[in-house]
């Protein structure tokens, strides 16, 4: 049996996490289901555990100078009520699981999950969102597109509890968010995919395309966004198809129990497409 | 570990582990046999209860996190003019076939209603669309949902 450890504070909990390495338990909507053994009998974890899902020190949002600041223990729901937090992002949230489980279910937990079709994802890597780690004697800021490494695996230590994720909210005309699961509620996604462009008179200002559940991590690519921002819209509609080519590169799905790779790779490319030519012809 | 919360509007204290799961620790130490375990990962609904105001699947919850947090169950719920509103219309509507469902689904429209007194049907569908049934088709279900909303004006 495993110690369950419920601190009063932040720094409670950091000194728990540092000494014991335990398990950061916030919403527990992924957890509780891994550790779940049968009726009647504790769910099993394999080390000691630190609920921090009370903490009031990590819970809220805040918005300075631009920059959204949202605390990692904020629940789904509350950041669906609040308004400071950018439409696309709800989208993300609101196509996720059923009330009960936003109820519970933590921004935090989402990233630090790090599942490839983790919905907030997308999102905040269109966003450039960066997390705040910290541990008892440090405090690091660690862009998200490095703190995901791969199915499971982050760069948190285990010393480190994601305290906070925050952005810029960038300015953009269009956007949309889409994800493509068996049925509304309570489906994991078999892919989805976030599109935002700016424009600048005629030129496209700024695009920004991510891709969930397409491969080991959520694929974005500056250097693809990068060929039609400054161009004209005719410009840009021919460029579309040599830019449909490079994502097709890094649009890498594997076959599982939800999907096979070849619907991922054609929905997600036909999104994408559909996304510019609604917007730009 | 000790836990104390409220449940169904009495304090109460249990001697547990802190990782039974809720749905558990109320169907064993409370006798509370309304709430149901069906898929014990969340998907179903079966199992939901109002914690702190809010609906969960007690299933998800360990015993641990309700220290200090107030619970509601179908047990509690029943002794209001809420549910009889509502067990009324889902009697109207025939929203009941086998009932194996319907605690689950009776909180989470109960949690549906405090927020929103009247809901449209994509609200309500949005509201029960953590809960299966497979009996009724679900049509029963939101028809009961707008009677319940109409008859009970003023109750929420």
């Amino acid at each position: 049996m495993v110690n369950f450890y419920i601190p009063e504070t932040l720094q409670q909990a950091l000194e728990i996490r540092g000494k014991e390495k335990a398990i950061v338990f916030a919403g527990g909507t992924d957890l509780m289901v891994r550790a779940r053994v049968w009726f009647g009998v504790p769910s099993k974890f394999d080390k000691p555990v630190v609920y921090i899902g009370k903490l009031k020190e990590l819970k809220g949002v805040s918005m300075q100078d631009g920059v959204i600041h949202i605390k990692a223990a904020t629940s789904l729901t509350d950041l669906l009520d609040d308004p400071l937090v950018p439409q696309p992002l709800k989208d993300a949230i609101s196509s996720m699981a059923a009330p009960a489980i936003r109820n519970m279910g933590t921004i935090g937990g989402n990233i630090c999950n790090a599942s490839p079709a983790g919905d907030t994802l997308p999102v905040l890597y269109t966003m450039d969102a960066v997390l705040t780690l910290r541990s008892v004697s440090s405090t690091r800021e660690v862009p998200i597109d490095e703190f995901i490494l791969g199915p499971g695996k982050t760069a948190i230590r285990d010393d480190e509890i994601l305290t906070e994720i925050s952005f810029k909210v960038p300015q953009f005309d269009v956007y949309t968010f889409r994800k493509v699961g068996t049925r509304k509620a309570n489906a994991l996604s078999k892919l989805s995919f976030m599109g935002m462009l700016a424009f600048d008179g005629d030129r496209v200002a700024d695009f920004r395309a991510a891709f969930g559940a397409v491969a080991p991590t959520v694929v974005r690519s500056r250097d693809a966004e990068l060929k039609i921002i400054g161009k004209t819209r005719d410009e840009v509609v021919s460029v579309i198809p040599e830019l449909l080519g490079d994502y097709s590169k890094l649009i890498r799905p594997i076959d599982d129990q939800r999907s096979t790779a070849f619907y991922r790779k054609n929905v997600s490319l036909r999104l994408l497409e559909h996304f510019l030519n609604t917007h730009l012809k | 570990m000790k836990i104390t919360f409220k449940l169904n509007g009495e304090q109460v204290s249990v001697e547990t582990l802190p990782t039974m799961r809720l749905l558990d620790v109320l169907r064993e130490e409370f006798g509370l046999i309304g709430v149901k375990e069906a898929c014990g990962e969340g998907e179903c609904g079966a199992c939901a209860v109002i914690m702190d105001g809010r609906l969960v699947h007690s299933c998800l919850v360990p015993v641990a996190a309700v220290n200090g947090s107030e619970i509601l169950t179908i047990e509690g719920y029943r002794e209001t003019e809420r549910h009889k509103v509502l067990m009324e219309a889902f009697a109207e509507a025939g929203a009941v076939q086998c009932g194996f469902c319907t605690p689950g689904f009776v909180m989470a429209i109960e949690a549906l209603l405090r927020r929103n007194p009247h809901p449209n049907e994509d609200e309500i569908k949005e509201a029960i669309s953590g809960n299966i049934c497979r009996c009724t088709g679900y049509d029963m279900i939101i028809d009961a949902v707008k009677i319940a909303a109409k008859k009970g004006e003023g109750l929420w």
